[in-house]
């Protein structure tokens, strides 16, 4: 196995749970306002399927996109900036923490509203192949996401207009609170792609390398053959819906029983015993460093000057 | 007809040939001379292909463009109208056609919180150069469901332009702008006009947005609508001026960006309004025209501001019941002379 990638893998999660954590810490100090959902459990997920991607290719998510920002590229100084509101975050304090965006790393960000996304991912691939750029979009989305009826016309139309979009989703096992088999009559998720005559996958999340060989398959298949892609990844978050989330629907023990198989807790026990002892702990050192440079920079940095509220309402034509 | 040769910028464009088109032809001329100007626009929308448009909107199209630029959609609005913003997201510029705007409550959520919303969530990363188009309003006896007038729902989104355009002429060179801008637009068309022929110049012109036009002038009353209603407006107009009163008519053109200095004007000239719209009166856009005359240039006014609205109900079916719903001309002669009085 290539030492560097399982070091690459190790130190990309590594770096999206740290900023969470430091995220939950500030938010509970009241620096970040509004919602906060957190994809603290998740981490294989945006990692896995982001790692087989081309730079050209377009990524795409909900409102959870912290991870999804950190695992494009997206750096972590801008990303708590925005969190706390600040000028100099991603967006410059105009989206927060449902509403990343960084175009120059094909993140599309960051949308609110469940399911709207998946009509917008077949409009990137329909740009992609429209323009034969041989790209290809992932589009990530909850398991509470499949039953709004986007979902279900972005799906159509991806498949009608064989467009070269992969769609994922993140089963967590929770809409919000409500567990799913309050809001899915099947268990098995990616059988919806049955109905639009689209290929389907399944994979366990908690396996990064899993989620890299499966989600590669989808993304050779949107590229070579313009052919769409379901698929359910099996994941958990560890955390509440939100921050407000007091989680009166689950135990802690359910909780812990998922952790023993966590992602980062099971890639750091493979690198010591490979002998990467000392690599992995460099790596979680820089990451250390590197988030606690993030919070100082998003601390020091000024909000947005009020004078510029009204900008970005429109471009000039 | 006749009304359509009144007035303002709308007569000729000089040197160029003129002809007498139907406002079906303007927007498909429209549609057409941007897709041979820019290969990133693109048509889509139920049966604008092979059909030739619900309308016969884009009667033609489909054999000159071909499949991959003038695309049939199923029903789909959330659907279709997602693809488009997505693909405009990425420089495209799609025009996405609503067989009417009734139908693009399905497609809301995308066209207000996505479209109007991408630019300033990604603090300016983004642009959605898309246009909206489809007729709006109501028709001959469609029923509640079909018959609504939505623009001003549009008009409250802040990100989005509303273009509102009655005569050929202006629906030819406002629809050639809206494709050239860099922001979503919603352009509203009328089922009830899409045969009605005006003159338009051959060639290339474009009217910019944001830009009323008076299309007759007057000195007692200024009568301010937009869309089809300009036409109704033109026969109060007409009528009034057969008591000796001189009607001005200011057709909005467009409704976001709102050309505010245009009704100031017209009402500093003649101190008298009364607005026409189809809207219902409650939180309506003729309602936001006369807070804004009553605020800013309230010294200007010799009387309160008129409004007729629709009447505050569903449409129903029935041709006796529409026909007093709708703003009609004896109601808006009789509007205008209480603002006269």
């Amino acid at each position: 196995m290539d030492h560097e990638l399982l070091c690459e893998l190790y130190q990309r999660m590594l770096r999206i749970r740290r900023f969470e954590e430091e995220a939950a810490r500030l938010y509970t100090e009241r620096k970040i306002g509004g919602f906060l959902h957190l994809y603290i459990g998740q981490e294989a997920v945006a990692v896995g399927a982001l790692s087989v991607l081309e730079k050209h290719d377009k990524v795409i998510t909900a409102y959870r996109c912290h991870g999804h920002y950190l695992a494009r590229g997206g750096s972590s100084k801008a990303g708590m900036a925005e969190l706390l509101g600040k000028g100099t975050g991603c967006v410059e304090g105009r989206g927060g923490s449902m509403h990343f965006y960084d175009i120059d790393n094909n993140f599309y960000g960051g949308w609110g509203i469940v399911g709207a996304q998946v009509p917008l991912a077949a409009g990137l691939a329909f740009a992609q192949k429209y323009k034969e750029e041989n790209g290809v979009t992932l589009c990530f989305l909850g398991d509470g996401a499949i039953n709004i009826g986007p979902f279900h016309e972005g799906l159509s139309l991806a498949s009608l207009w064989e467009l070269p979009v992969v769609y994922l989703i993140e089963n967590n096992e929770y809409a919000m609170g409500t567990p799913l088999e309050k809001t899915a009559p099947t268990e098995d998720l990616s059988i919806r792609a049955l109905g639009y005559a689209m290929a389907r996958e399944t994979i366990d999340g908690h396996d990064i390398f899993d989620v890299r060989s499966k989600v590669h398959t989808a993304v050779q298949r949107a590229r070579e053959h313009n052919q769409p892609t379901l698929i359910e990844v099996k994941t958990y978050r560890y955390r509440g819906h939100s921050m407000a989330d007091p989680q009166k629907y689950r135990t802690r023990e359910d909780v812990q029983e998922r952790q023993q198989r966590d992602a980062i807790l099971l890639l750091g026990q493979k690198l010591d015993e490979l002998q990467m002892g000392d690599k992995r702990a460099q790596i979680e050192a820089d990451i250390e460093n590197e988030i606690q440079e993030a919070v100082e920079f998003a601390e020091n940095s000024p909000f947005p000057d009020p004078a510029t509220a009204t900008n970005y309402t429109y471009i000039e034509s | 007809m006749e009304s359509l040769h009144q007035g303002g910028e709308s007569a000729v464009n000089e040197g160029l040939t003129v002809r007498e088109i139907p406002i079906r032809d303007a927007l498909q001329e429209a549609m057409s001379e941007e897709m041979r100007l820019d290969e990133n626009v693109l048509l889509l929308g139920e049966e604008v292909g092979a059909y030739n448009g619900a309308y016969k909107c884009s009667k033609g199209m489909l054999d000159e463009f071909g499949s991959k630029r003038v695309i049939d959609t199923p029903i789909a609005e959330n659907g279709f109208a997602g693809v488009g913003i997505g693909a405009a997201m990425c420089g495209l510029r799609p025009i996405v056609e609503f067989m009417t705007f009734n139908f693009s409550l399905v497609a809301i959520d995308q066209i207000i919180n996505t479209a109007a919303k991408a630019r300033l969530m990604s603090a300016g990363q983004l642009s959605v150069p898309i246009t909206f188009r489809g007729a709006g309003g109501a028709a001959y006896q469609l029923g509640a469901q079909h018959a609504n007038s939505f623009e001003q729902w549009y008009a409250y989104t802040p990100g989005l332009k509303v273009v509102c355009p009655s005569t050929p002429y202006d629906m030819k060179g406002l629809l050639k702008s809206s494709i050239r801008d860099d922001n979503p637009v919603c352009f509203f068309e009328s089922e009830l006009t899409y045969s009605m022929k005006g003159p338009v110049p051959e060639g290339e012109y474009t009217i910019p947005l944001g830009v009323a036009d008076v299309k007759k002038e007057g000195s007692d009353i200024t009568l301010i609508s937009w869309s089809k209603n300009v036409f109704l407006t033109l026969e109060v107009a007409n009528a009034l001026e057969q008591q000796g009163i001189s009607a001005e008519v200011l057709d909005l053109r467009t409704l976001r960006p709102l050309d505010e200095d245009a009704i100031f004007t017209s009402v500093a000239k003649t101190n008298r309004v009364l607005i026409i719209q189809e809207q219902h009166e409650m939180a309506s856009f003729g309602a936001y025209i006369s807070h804004l005359i009553s605020t800013r240039i309230f010294d200007e006014l010799d009387a309160p501001v008129g409004l007729v609205s629709s009447l505050d109900v569903p449409m129903p079916y029935s041709k006796s019941l529409e026909s007093v719903i709708l703003p009609s001309k004896d109601r808006c002669i009789e509007a205008a002379l209480q603002v006269l009085r």
